[in-house]
């Protein structure tokens, strides 16, 4: 029973400190920038592709330019 | 409408956004609301390169209709038409759809008379009528 109980916690422990983990790295970059075009289309360029590499820093200009950054 | 008008109108109705500006196509400002004066021709010429290098991707010229940045501090939205281009910066965790359907109307409204005001009139008397005779 304690062998069982110690598992279960051993267990909630880890699935915590992987929620955790999975937060503090994929949480804190979620910057990206969605794209929508005439015909319908729509584009996502996530934080790290060369596209949203180019075009975040203009978009942060606008945000600190507003004064609410 | 012009675009002042218009801008009041669009925070009025869209408490999340905090700042805006219309933007023409060539990065001229010709109106902001909640963006300092001093850096409100800056906000423009970003906005406009931010939506110009966005189409580049494209090699259909296809125009960009619509953006939306979701960066750390905030989101930027901006919509264009075919001669100028409306863009707001709003606190995190806003519905986007919201943003852009009052933008999209704010546009509307600068590029089609006093429609837009007709309707945030429409929205306020809304609201009164909700808040009852006591609101």
């Amino acid at each position: 029973m304690t062998r069982r109980l110690l598992a279960l916690a051993g267990f909630a422990s880890g699935a915590l400190a992987g929620t955790a983990v999975y937060r503090r790295w994929f949480g804190g970059s979620r910057e990206r920038l969605d794209v929508y075009f005439d015909d319908g289309s729509f584009v996502t360029f996530g934080a790290g592709s060369p596209e949203a590499a180019r075009l975040l820093p203009l978009a942060r200009q606008v945000l600190v330019a507003s004064g609410h950054a | 409408m012009d675009a002042a008008a218009a801008l009041a109108d669009l925070v009025e109705i869209s408490p999340q956004i905090e700042a805006a500006a219309v933007v023409s196509g060539d990065g001229e400002l010709a109106g902001s609301v909640g963006v300092p004066e001093a850096r409100a021709a800056l906000l423009a010429r970003a906005a406009r390169e931010l939506l110009d290098g966005s189409a580049a991707f494209r090699s259909d010229q296809g125009r960009v209709t619509q953006l939306r940045a979701e960066l750390a501090g905030g989101d930027v939205f901006a919509v264009a038409g075919e001669e100028q281009a409306i863009v707001a910066v709003a606190r995190e965790q806003v519905a986007p759809g919201l943003v852009f359907y009052d933008l999209k109307r704010c546009l509307v409204a600068l590029n089609a008379g006093s429609t837009g005001g007709k309707a945030a009139d429409a929205r306020q008397e809304d609201r009164a009528a909700e808040r009852g005779p006591g609101g």
